[in-house]
């Protein structure tokens, strides 16, 4: 089935928890929606469950109205954030309880569900488990459980609101790729909320960023992460380094560095450039523009270390990211002088010190990436 | 060796000061409760067991059973209805003045039982708003059955309210969308998914409001008219045994309040041990 | 309108609301309106009768009284029912609601009879002098009485949930055991205190089953406040008991907002920054 979202407000009494959002679901995909806490991702999800209803716009399903039927109608799978398990019930009654509750003529025999019940939970590997109360199980098992009471009724679409977010960290991560094995065999549209970007970016086929009600960008992780559309997408996608470059004279230059050329052809006289950590170069040749920097402590983080570069040219401290190997390869230490330059950036134009005009992104790469 | 030995006598008087502070805690709970309850068992049963027992078989106890019964079968199921419908209200939906529901549900735990008595005798009295008529219809509510149970409403109206209002709150209503995403129809889930989740702390309203019911005093015998084996309840039979200096008796029918209040006891702390949890945190329960 | 998600609003909104309408406001409504009979000059008549007022000074008066002895043994009993270990700790703990179970005439009855002269209680407090049966003294025993679980059970969970670590860092500052009580934890206990104190009052103003029997009901001296709207009842005035029903719930109603505003200024430490 295609969801077709168009133009969805939704005002709560003290904010706008959705502005004007559109977005299409396409069968069998994995979609997630991220953003930060109060972007109106959660809103969107029961909206889509029916335990919201937007002021205005439409959701379409294959071209009907969705919004016209009620949550019982819609025949969808949810889990919710805290899993909303029945805590009077069992494991098995809990995985039982859509079938239960259908209207006769559309219930299942006692054994059919019987026998679903136990093939769910063979999938979601808690077979002995059954008879056991939630309050008994560990949270990533009642995930388990949620998520196999979900799947019950052979539902449409899947939704998930925050689905790791109760769980420790290793817990975490088994659960994900176990989630990405099931979608990849189930091939059934899910739709997760998530504030974790990580997390997003890891499972889903695209990912729908989503900030002060609006969605920012919508796209695969990697164009979300290597072409972000708006500053909060550079800003809440990983981690950057953010600085202002000016125009002087016909050229757009930053304490020395320069990018080259000038899609705006001069148009703004001031743009703010995002550039990865891992996009920094650090031994730049002198007959190249760089800026001079000052490595003021490395943070060793198991694979990786993070640099931090004092650019005085700036008056900023820019991170760098390497691998943990070539810090001796490149004898680096701390209190050493470097000569730095960003290898890509985006940059977004501005009007004055006013808002960024996103329609104007340039995503900028050095034009003869050498190595660093 | 002599830290350990200062340390010791450090805590002494610290220890004493505990257990000073618990007689002094228990002495109260004795004198304060134990004592009057002790009181009541001791004056129905001074002249033996024969005349404790014949003050309870008199035909006019015995109806004031059967009344004070009649009239907590009628109240408390209105009131178990109402505390359900209003606690789903308040706690599942937003709407513009549920502050003020709110208030008006706990009112009658902050009015005189005498008032709550007097406004129905002010409605239904002869000189009441809908009395005239009534009498022309041959409706009797004031001194009679009818009042009695209103009385008992009004005073017992917040219990189940009050119970289940802060535990749905804290519940939240995630489970009910559950079931209703997986396809339950309203009354689906509500006896599988909201009646099981609140049973323990519904009991408990139910036995507040029971035993209120069943011990009300002040607001009954403003609209009974204390009619001897037609409208006095039992706390009405007690006061007027206890006017009429027949002290036995009006002791020996105040055992069984007694008793009622022993039993409501026992099984509100069996609830609280078994099912705290369940019940959740609750404010005390009014009159 | 929104289209609400649960099922239900309208027949649990509209059920609760009306029977609520029908069972309390509507009669109250009949209160108001009927005391309004006796006019103006009528109420100040009533009002500024010697026995009315000393009737109301009684209930009001006595109910405060009873509800700061409260807060005060309260305090206690609560404290050592939540920080100390003892044998038959859970079943005072239970003993602690019998007020609430217990119906009125049958608390009254008692109390009376074991504050009698030739009571349990009363022989021993007679040759001191103190007579509590069927004077002011009785109403006060009564009043505390029934208002009693009412501090302990709102201050119970509190105690419960507070935190040794800020007693212990008051004791590791130096301070001595009653300076962390009255400097550290009565101040943090206050707000629910007056929580306990305004629920034991609201109950003694409007008390009557327990009073009236150990009262003795002198006029001038030991008659309450709801005992004169009986009367009143009695020889059919309705409009005066109607009005001195209306003068009761209104001086009740002052009293709470003061312990509110009370309430509100001694938790204002609790207030979020906006």
């Amino acid at each position: 089935m295609t969801l077709e979202l168009s133009h969805l407000n939704r005002r709560f009494a003290e904010y706008q928890a959705l502005d004007d959002v559109s977005l299409s679901i396409a069968p069998g995909e994995f979609l997630a929606l991220l953003g930060p806490s109060g972007s109106g991702k959660t809103t969107l999800l029961r909206i889509l469950a029916g335990l919201d209803y937007p002021d205005t716009g439409s959701v379409l399903k294959d071209g009907k109205d969705f919004l016209a039927t009620t949550a019982r109608e819609r025949n969808i799978g949810m889990v919710f954030q805290h899993y909303a398990l029945f805590r009077h019930l069992t494991v098995l009654e809990n995985i039982a309880f859509g079938l239960r509750v259908r209207p006769w003529r559309k219930r299942p025999s006692r054994a059919v569900i019987r026998e679903r019940v136990e093939r769910l939970l063979k999938r979601v590997q808690l077979d002995d488990l059954g008879r056991r109360y939630p309050a008994q199980l560990s949270g990533g098992q009642r995930q388990r459980v949620a998520l196999a009471r979900a799947l019950a009724v052979e539902p449409d679409m899947l939704l998930l609101d925050e689905p790791f977010g109760a769980l420790d960290a290793q817990v975490r991560v088994t659960l994900r790729r176990w989630l990405r094995e099931l979608h990849e065999e189930l091939e059934l549209t899910t739709v997760f909320v998530t504030h974790d970007q990580e997390e997003a970016l890891e499972l889903a086929d695209r990912v729908a960023v989503m900030n002060n009600g609006r969605v920012e960008q919508v796209g695969s992780p990697e164009v979300i992460y290597q072409q972000p559309a708006t500053p909060f997408v550079c800003e809440f996608i990983g981690k950057v380094n953010r600085f202002l470059v000016r125009r002087n004279g016909d050229r757009l230059s930053a304490g020395g560095w320069m990018p080259d050329g000038d899609p705006w052809q001069g148009r703004f006289t001031e743009a703010v450039a995002y550039v990865r950590p891992e996009q920094l170069r650090l031994a730049v040749p002198s007959s190249q523009p760089a800026w001079e920097a000052k490595l003021r402590h490395i943070y060793l983080a198991g694979s990786v270390a993070h640099l931090e570069l004092h650019v005085d040219a700036l008056d900023q401290t820019l991170e760098a990211d390497i691998a943990s190997e070539d810090l001796s390869r490149r004898g680096l230490h701390a209190g050493m002088e470097l000569r730095v330059a960003p290898r890509s950036a985006v940059l977004f134009p501005r009007e004055g010190q006013g808002a960024t005009l996103n329609q104007e992104r340039w995503i900028w790469h050095a034009r003869s990436p050498v190595p660093a | 060796m002599s830290g350990r030995k200062r340390s010791r006598s450090a805590r002494w008087p610290r220890r004493l000061a505990h257990v000073a502070l618990i007689l002094l805690a228990l002495a109260f709970l004795v004198a304060f409760l134990l004592l009057p309850l002790a009181t009541v068992f001791a004056e129905a049963f001074r002249e033996g067991l024969t005349p404790y027992l014949e003050a309870i078989r008199q035909p006019e106890a015995r109806s004031a059973i059967r009344l004070t019964l009649l009239v907590a079968v009628i109240a408390v199921p209105l009131n178990v209805v109402f505390g359900i419908a209003a606690a789903w209200a308040m706690t599942r939906f937003e709407f513009r003045g549920k502050t003020l529901l709110g208030a008006f549900i706990d009112l009658p735990f902050s009015v005189s039982p005498v008032i709550s008595g007097l406004v129905y005798v002010l409605l239904f009295g002869a000189q009441g708003w809908f009395g005239p008529w009534m009498e022309a219809h041959g409706i009797k509510v004031i001194y009679a059955v009818p009042g009695l149970v209103l009385a008992t409403i009004f005073i017992t109206l917040p219990f189940v309210a009050r119970e289940l209002i802060p535990l749905m709150e804290a519940q939240g209503s995630e489970e009910e969308e559950a079931a209703r995403v997986l396809g339950a129809s309203g009354w689906q889930m509500f006896f599988r998914v909201t009646l099981p989740n609140i049973r323990w702390a519904l009991l408990y309203g139910v036995l507040l409001c029971n035993a209120r019911a069943m011990g009300e005093f002040g607001a009954v015998s403003v609209v009974s008219g204390h009619i001897r084996g037609l409208t006095t309840t039992m706390p009405l039979e007690v006061e007027m045994r206890y006017n009429e200096y027949d002290y036995v008796g009006a002791f020996a029918v105040a055992s069984l309040l007694a008793l009622l209040a022993l039993l409501t006891l026992a099984v509100k702390t069996l609830l609280e041990w078994r099912y705290g949890d369940e019940i959740a945190a609750h404010a005390p329960g009014g009159h | 309108m929104r289209r609400r998600v649960l099922p239900g609003f309208g027949i649990s909104f509209g059920y609760a609301l009306t029977y609520l309408g029908l069972i309390v406001l509507l009669p109250l409504a009949a209160l108001a309106w009927k005391a309004t009979g006796i006019g103006l000059h009528g109420l100040i008549h009533l009002l500024s009768g010697p026995r009315t007022l000393a009737a109301l000074r009684l209930s009001l008066l006595g109910a405060v009284m009873a509800a700061s002895i409260n807060a005060v043994v309260g305090l206690l009993v609560g404290w050592v029912l939540v920080r100390y270990r003892f044998p038959g700790r859970r079943l005072f703990d239970a003993l602690v609601d019998l007020p609430f179970a217990l119906p009125t005439a049958v608390a009254g009855i008692a109390l009376t009879t074991l504050y009698a002269p030739n009571g349990w209680l009363g022989r021993w407090l007679e040759p001191l002098g103190i007579k509590v049966a069927y004077t002011p003294v009785g109403v006060l025993v009564a009043m505390v009485f029934v208002g009693f679980p009412f501090v302990v059970r709102t201050l119970q969970p509190v105690l419960a949930s507070l935190e040794r670590d800020v007693e212990e860092a008051a004791e590791s500052l130096g301070a001595q055991r009653w300076q962390t009580f009255f400097r550290v934890i009565l101040p943090m206990l206050a707000p629910t205190l007056l929580t306990g104190f305004a629920l034991a009052l609201a109950r003694a103003v409007g008390e009557y089953g327990s009073v009236i029997f150990i009262a003795g009901n002198i006029p001038m001296k030991s008659e309450i406040a709801p005992l004169l709207i009986v009367q009143k009842l009695e020889q059919f005035d309705y409009a005066g008991a109607a009005a001195l029903g209306v003068a009761l719930l209104l001086l009740s109603f002052v009293l709470l907002v003061i312990v509110s505003l009370l309430q509100r200024w001694s938790n204002r430490w609790a207030e979020r920054a906006a």
